[in-house]
């Protein structure tokens, strides 16, 4: 049997993500048939045979179990695809190119907001940040939710940007995560076993890491149902009005009894590897009216919880300094949007 | 000199009509530089060092050259030997050669069959590479045991002693600046930095090249100047320079960084080792980031006295430029500019131009114009707060009038300083009251604009209409000035003249759309040609009313009887003349090529207000106004234009863009997510005045415009921030980060 | 590996065309179906010149894939005149010398028309927001925020 023979038809059963891998394994052949004899032929085949440039699998399941069987058995690298917004960017500059992308838009479902029974929202996995916008009880329930993701990019952006992506991306400065923290929201998780549900607090793990196994695919975002007094705000800090990532970013969502508040999450972004929970940040302001002294311990307390670091979008000293100035603002609001004021 | 002409009388210069690329250009059929498609096309990569500073060891292409619909990989030994000079550093930027200069020289390039192939294969390239010492920043280059980037690149006027990486070298001024400084009642010091920033023009570089095996090529190129594409693709390759024609695409910004080559001799190597086949050749934003021209970045010391009522009496300055890997910073003209505004019996001006380990430096609107006004309009204002003089009345005492002499030695012809800042100071937005966090600062700015190479022709049409062949590429709607001059000079309809932007074929050489000197030299060298052609309908009309040439002039589109005398005889129209032209004596056209004089310089005046959030130092611009002598605005609507994007560029460069380097020398921010050019949100309407004193050196009075107006805002929101928060940025961009510390510190 | 064929509505005219699977629909619009008009300028999604409507939403083409045009309607700048008859945006563009290089122009067009179809009388502010993603950088926007709030008086008139 030739050389050839035998290279043509296992080039043909695979597509390889890196021709390099590829071309060594065809030396390989080659060297091992050396031996054998035949070196002109070897090498009239290997001048014949040039080397297939990569390609990448387009994928379009119907369900998401079809999408998480495919993720669990492509053997290179795989990405999901929803928006597009993070993963495109990251191909178009060579920082990755997928064997495998999975487009999950053509399931059934993912594109819907719909509400549970409790009068919580489901947010489809591609649901995309104009979509929120324009969904009048969506944004009368959960403005901070909106806010953040309606800060992603441009309008462009937003027209395809989803909170599952932004989720996913894994960015410390991701713009929706803080307010999906804060409002206590819960992702639903997809695998061949089943589906389970993961506070969105624990899903990132890391400066573009997730804490989602090969075949975990998020189905959808579920926001509880919005208390009665209940308000949130997000708030970030970027150099110009538009187009920036955040180099703070904070979301409190509480609830008021009167004038008092009964309840508290705090979350920050773009100060440490991940979104941070603040309890004590919460516990600052948990009882009080937001008075100055609660101001100052909620300053206090989300300065000391903020590990920033210093690089090309501000220093570590500016982020501790301006995360205490957004936490300041963004209580107001959603105090204010509690107590059912204007703002 | 002009025409004895009252100014105010013009028919269509001063007008607003429709630009004549406008529909081409909202319906998306204008053609730009990656536009085009050829039969048989190739697509280019380039790969790019990820090092500061390395010796290239070793290139393999093998693996490259193995992957299927790869069909030509160049490198620097493909390019020829024994360039010297300037056309030697071209070369080296346009593909390394012993070592990479900065992050991003291109070390090799690949053509293949599609982009995706082309990249595929340049990420196969396999390019071994020895770590250098680099280094980034100015004076770090200058200091004994910075790193040497180039051996006996000094230029002549270096003195011995410096380190070799300083290769250029000035020193001028006038006076006795000891004397003069002992007459201040203030002498203030000081020290300013501005970083390097990019033109950011939204298209990026694009070309598609042809190189046959005879030597003859054709290159489609977004430019701002084909002819200097010729030149130097030609220099670079060893090419006969009129074997090579280039055509310019429309052309999607270039503010100076399209004026010269970066990748455009590849995409033709690429198409002779290929067989002749075009090869398009587009870069990314990160690679016109990383590997075109940004402009200088700037430390500066200035030094200034002043008395108590506002006489500046002496100034030093000392500028030190880096320009990238190659000699060319701007620190020369930052020089020049400095003090232009300014009348100071002593001056005493030193510059130095630096390597470093970055890219290679092109033109940036007002080369070097906007870091000296930085320092010089800065200091001017810390010693009025000092002082408590108003910095207005400050300018308008010590500023260049007519007939003076110029800071740098030329006397000024006309020129429109004083009305510029008389306007200024009367104009409403002078007297917006301000509220808390909010400050107002004024400055002044100048650039000398330029003459330069250039080459017209006009012809006349069988049907009366005219065409008129420029080599300036129309980067901002200078068509629609061409045909209101022309329109103006033939007295007939600005309808009925097609402008036109001539290949390298087509006219002899000119030079780029730069300096601010389309509408200036091509606008001149236009009337020149017009002349002509209007000289010979002339002819024309005088043979066939049998009388002489001397006794017919042209009036309204028309040849007339010079006068009752010279005969009753009704107008000949340019229509009647053009359809008889073949039996009259042939086609009737017009040149005119000159290195034109008369060129008038342009100075401006800014106001800005700002507000800035004490808790975060974030800047806000709240109100914008340019005020800028134009000479005469051919058409005003694209005169606000450039003084409007002036304004915003140097918005950009004063409060948010700067090159981030790593320790390692890499550019941290090569997209505009990071590289931070102001939106839309971000600035408030840009309100114009156009002051005219018209520069007699031109026919229409024209002074160029498109340069000036990016220098005066660098100072000016430096100024309104100090007014704001009494906090002075001496080192821009002025970041949040750098600005809050600056708070908390006062 | 073989290229995908897709199936799409561009401007109102079915068309096919064959993509590399990473083709973005912005490649695919240039170089598959030769429209020109919508640029690249970043290839980030950062400075909005490649902006095309796709099922009535703004959206980046840059940052959708070619095979992602299956079976939807897209809108780009060569489908914004009526034949010969442009759109008040178009003729306030020209009118206000809103365009100086006129290459962020098609995609601060195919933006601006999204924006007035969702709201006809925007203030300045809320032109200024939509368009923070249209990157111009020749003429600090002024003459475009004119332009628009014109264009919109005018269809407003017309309505």
């Amino acid at each position: 049997m030739s050389v050839s023979a035998l290279l043509t038809p296992w080039f043909q059963r695979r597509c390889v993500s890196f021709v390099l891998v590829c071309g060594s394994t065809i030396a390989l052949w080659v060297d091992l048939h050396l031996t054998f004899g035949q070196r002109k032929c070897i090498h009239k085949e290997h001048r014949f045979q040039k080397l297939q440039g990569i390609c990448m699998n387009y994928h379009s399941p119907s369900s998401f179990a079809d999408a998480a069987r495919i993720a669990a058995q492509a053997t290179g690298i795989t990405r999901y695809l929803a928006g597009g917004t993070d993963v495109l960017v990251q191909m178009r500059a060579g920082a990755v190119t997928p064997d495998d992308i999975i487009d999950i838009k053509n399931i059934a479902g993912v594109h819907d907001i719909s509400r549970t029974a409790d009068g919580g929202f489901v947010i489809g996995a591609a649901v995309s940040g104009a979509q929120m916008g324009a969904h009048a009880d969506l944004c009368a329930a959960w403005p901070g939710v909106v806010e953040g993701i309606e800060l992603v990019g441009s309008t462009q952006v937003q027209g395809r940007a989803t909170l599952t992506g932004n989720l996913c991306n894994g960015s410390p400065a991701a713009d929706s995560v803080p307010g999906l923290v804060a409002a206590g929201a819960v992702a639903q998780v997809v695998n061949a076993s089943g589906t389970r549900d993961v506070p969105i607090e624990d899903i990132p793990a890391g400066p573009g890491r997730a804490n989602l196994a090969k075949g975990d695919v998020i189905a959808s975002i579920t926001l509880p149902a919005r208390a009665t007094g209940g308000g949130d705000a997000y708030m970030r800090f970027t150099p110009r009005t538009e187009m920036d990532i955040a180099v703070v970013g904070c979301s409190i969502s509480l609830t008021v009894d009167g004038d008092t508040i009964t309840s508290a999450r705090v979350a920050l972004g773009a100060v440490a590897p991940t979104v941070v929970l603040v309890p004590t940040a919460a516990d600052a302001i948990i009882g009080t009216s937001l008075d100055d002294a609660a101001i100052d311990a909620l300053v206090a307390a989300v300065t000391a919880a903020a590990k920033p670091i210093s690089d090309k979008r501000g220093s570590a000293e500016f982020r501790k300094d301006v995360v205490g100035v957004l936490a300041k603002r963004v209580a107001k609001k959603a105090y204010a949007r509690a107590k059912g004021e204007a703002v | 000199m002009a025409k004895d002409t009252n100014m105010s009388d013009f028919r269509w210069i001063g007008t607003r009509p429709d630009r004549p690329d406008g529909l081409d250009k909202v319906t998306g059929r204008a053609r730009y530089g990656a536009d085009i498609q050829a039969a048989n096309m190739l697509h280019a990569a380039v790969v790019r060092s990820p090092h500061a500073h390395a010796r290239i060891v070793k290139i393999d292409t093998s693996k490259a050259e193995a992957l299927d619909g790869v069909k030509a990989i160049v490198t620097r030994a493909d390019f020829p030997t024994g360039l010297t000079g300037e056309d030697w550093d071209l070369q080296e930027n346009t593909m390394a050669g012993e070592r990479a200069l900065y992050d991003g020289h291109a070390v090799a390039a690949v053509a293949a069959t599609s982009a995706h192939i082309a990249r595929d294969a340049a990420k196969l390239i396999e390019v071994e590479y020895e770590i250098l010492p680099h280094v980034i920043h100015v004076d770090d280059a200058m200091a004994e045991g910075a790193p040497v980037i180039r051996e006996g690149a000094a230029g002549p006027a270096v003195p011995p002693g410096l380190h070799p990486n300083v290769v250029g070298y000035t020193e001028f001024g006038h006076g006795d600046v000891a004397a003069e400084m002992a007459k201040a009642d203030l002498v203030m010091e000081r020290s300013y930095k501005t970083e390097a920033t990019h033109q950011g023009y939204i298209e990026p570089h694009a070309c598609m090249g042809q190189l046959g095996s005879d030597g003859k090529g054709e290159m489609w190129v977004c430019t701002q100047g084909h002819w200097y594409i010729r030149k130097m693709c030609a220099a670079v390759l060893g090419l006969e320079t009129a074997q090579l024609r280039v055509t310019a695409s429309e052309i999607g910004g270039g503010f100076g960084g399209k004026t010269t080559i970066f990748m455009e001799p590849l995409s033709l190597a690429l198409s002779r080792k290929a067989g002749g086949r075009p090869v398009k050749l587009v870069m990314s934003r990160s690679e016109v980031l990383r590997a075109t021209g940004p402009t200088a970045s700037a430390s500066m010391d200035v030094k200034m006295g002043m008395t108590k009522d506002g006489k500046i009496t002496a100034a030093t300055a000392n500028f030190r430029m880096q320009g990238g890997a190659f000699p060319g910073s701007p620190y020369d003209m930052a020089l020049y500019c400095a003090f232009a505004p300014y009348q100071i019996p002593a001056l005493h001006h030193v510059g130095y131009d630096v390597l470093a380990n970055r890219p290679k430096c092109a033109a940036y609107r007002a080369p070097g114009s906007p870091m000296g006004a930085f320092a010089v309009e800065s200091l001017i204002d810390e010693m009025c707060a000092e002082l408590g003089l108003d910095p207005m009345e400050v300018r308008i005492k010590n500023g260049s009038k007519s007939g003076d002499k110029a800071s740098y030695g030329p006397t000024f012809g006309v020129i429109g300083l004083e009305e510029t800042l008389v306007a200024t100071k009367a104009h409403s937005n002078m007297s917006v009251p301000l509220g808390p966090n909010q400050g107002r600062g004024i400055a002044a700015g100048y650039w000398f604009n330029h003459g330069g190479e250039t080459s017209v022709s006009v012809a006349l049409s069988e049907d009366g209409t005219v065409q008129v062949s420029v080599g300036t590429p129309d980067v901002g709607g200078s068509r629609a000035s061409m045909a209101l001059m022309a329109a103006e000079t033939l007295g007939i309809p600005y309808e009925n003249v097609r402008v036109n932007i001539a290949e390298t074929g087509a006219l002899g050489v000119n030079e780029p759309t730069h300096g601010s000197r389309a509408t200036f030299a091509s606008g001149k060298a236009m009337h020149g040609a017009l002349t002509q052609a209007i000289n010979e309908m002339c002819k024309r009309a005088a043979a066939k009313w049998k009388i002489d040439p001397e006794a017919v002039e042209w009036k309204d589109g028309a040849a007339v009887p010079a006068g009752p005398n010279a005969g009753q005889f009704p107008p000949m129209t340019i229509e009647q003349i053009a359809k008889k032209m073949g039996s009259t004596g042939g086609p009737i056209s017009g040149h005119h090529e000159s290195v034109p004089g008369g060129v008038g310089a342009s100075f401006g005046a800014h106001v800005v207000d700002v507000e800035v959030d004490p808790e975060t130092g974030h800047t806000k611009i709240l109100r914008y106004l340019v005020v800028q002598d134009a000479g005469r605005a051919i058409h005003p609507s694209y005169v606000e234009g450039q003084y409007q994007g002036g304004a915003v560029q140097g918005i950009g460069w004063a409060l948010n863009e700067e090159y981030i380097y790593d320790d390692m020398g890499r550019l941290q921010n090569p997209i505009f997510l990071d590289y931070r050019v102001p939106v839309a949100s971000d600035l408030p309407m840009i309100d114009t005045v156009i002051v005219e004193v018209p520069n007699p050196g031109h026919p229409f009075g024209v002074r160029g415009v498109g340069e000036t107006g990016i220098t005066p805002p660098l100072p000016a929101i430096a100024n309104a921030v100090a007014a704001a928060t009494g906090a002075r940025i001496r080192h821009l961009p002025i970041t949040p980060t750098k600005l809050l510390a600056a708070i908390k510190a006062k | 590996m073989s290229k995908v064929h897709v199936s799409t509505t561009v401007n109102g005219e079915p068309v096919e065309f064959l993509a590399d699977t990473r083709d973005t629909l912005l490649d695919s619009l240039r170089d598959s179906l030769g429209l020109t008009g919508t640029k690249e300028g970043c290839g980030t999604g950062d400075c909005g010149a490649c902006s095309v409507t796709v099922d009535g939403t703004l959206v980046c083409s840059c940052l959708m894939l070619g095979v992602e045009a299956q079976g939807k309607k897209i809108e780009t700048i060569e489908g914004m005149a009526n034949g010969a008859e442009l759109h008040p945006l178009q003729r306030k563009f020209i009118e206000h010398a809103a365009l100086q290089c006129g290459f962020c122009t098609p995609g601060i067009l195919v933006a601006s028309k999204a924006l007035l179809e969702k709201n006809n009388n925007p203030t300045e502010e809320q032109v200024r927001y939509w368009l923070a993603g249209n990157l111009c950088r020749c003429t600090g926007y002024d003459k475009i925020i004119r332009a628009v709030m014109d264009a919109a008086a005018e269809m407003r008139g017309a309505a």
